[in-house]
């Protein structure tokens, strides 16, 4: 009886770490990071500057709806064209702004996130803007990553920019 | 490997490296563009009135952690260069004043600090990305551009140099 109940504990132990392997979509995303930071958008949400400029200049395809969610005088001086501001994503007034922005949208919508105000590891935008897509229901949300700033990232590369509020 | 791959890598290379520091020397060894702006406690500052000291000119913000890292470090060399001939201006990038002067005073700070907008971070070059400093000489030219998180020991090694400068 004794050895059963060891052996029942034991797989019940070890299904339980298991699952976030088998069963995934249970797993909470980058288990262990803070909710808040950028390091908690999974990678696969994560799109490269190269790609979203060439899904922008690609003609004949729905074109993301980009959202800018750092700070709006940075987002003035310069951002991709078609840009939208929708932010800040670390204060409350912003995630209104997200959330009344994307709110009569459909959860299947290509939305891409963007801040670059400062280093990835310390953007304090991107992360709740994230989470506040995700609570919303919304699918297919990618966040750009801008390893170091939008100036760097973006301008220095030579994609594309427009100015203005 | 093949030599026209070689002096194609070469050639990207020196590209990559065009482009990047591209806009760390936009300013170098420039006047520094002119910049009149109401400081938080709403007395004009004006940049050109500082000719003869050597500028520490901040751009930052309250959402920026690498700047909140700096600003008790420029407040320190305030103090201690002041006499000097140092000056220490910061411009804040927020998008409110309220929430710059709650830093302002949570960190005590001893410099003026105006309120930037996109027209001034355009005259220096596009500032896309925080912080941004610039060391300014005593002739008001631009003798150092320091970008992001940055060794703030060589920014006071340079800041020290421009100081024993005539």
């Amino acid at each position: 009886m004794k050895r059963l109940t060891l052996s029942s504990g034991m797989i019940v132990m070890l299904v339980t770490l298991a699952s976030p392997v088998v069963f995934p979509q249970f797993a909470p995303p980058n288990a262990g990071v803070a909710p808040e930071s950028a390091f908690s958008i999974p990678q696969a949400q994560l799109i490269q500057p190269e790609a979203l400029n060439r899904l922008l200049q690609a003609g004949g395809t729905e074109k993301p709806l980009v959202l800018q969610v750092g700070s709006h005088v940075l987002f003035a001086e310069a951002h991709p064209p078609g840009t939208e501001y929708a932010g800040p994503g670390s204060q409350p007034a912003g995630i209104q702004l997200l959330h009344n922005r994307v709110n009569a949208l459909s959860r299947k919508k290509l939305i891409v996130l963007y801040c670059g105000c400062c280093p990835w590891n310390r953007c304090p935008n991107v992360g709740p803007a994230f989470a506040k897509m995700r609570e919303m229901g919304f699918t297919n949300v990618k966040v750009l990553y801008l390893a170091d700033n939008f100036g760097t990232n973006w301008g220095e590369k030579g994609y594309p920019v427009e100015k203005g509020r | 490997m093949p030599r026209r791959l070689r002096l194609a890598c070469l050639l990207v290379g020196v590209c990559l490296a065009a482009n990047t520091a591209h806009a760390a020397e936009l300013l170098l060894h420039k006047q520094a563009p002119e910049i009149v702006l109401m400081d938080l406690n709403g007395k004009r500052v004006d940049l050109h009135a500082y000719r003869g000291k050597v500028v520490l000119l901040d751009f930052w913000a309250t959402w920026c952690a690498p700047c909140q890292l700096e600003m008790p470090r420029f407040v320190a060399w305030q103090k201690q260069y002041g006499p000097r001939g140092l000056r220490v201006i910061g411009i804040s990038m927020d998008d409110e004043p309220e929430l710059a002067r709650k830093l302002y005073k949570k960190l005590r700070v001893n410099y003026p600090v105006m309120m930037g907008n996109e027209k001034v971070g355009e005259l220096y070059g596009g500032v896309l990305g925080l912080p941004v400093t610039f060391l300014i000489d005593s002739h008001g030219v631009v003798r150092a551009q320091f970008q992001g998180e940055t060794d703030l020991n060589a920014m006071e090694e340079k800041l020290k140099a421009l100081l024993l400068q005539p």
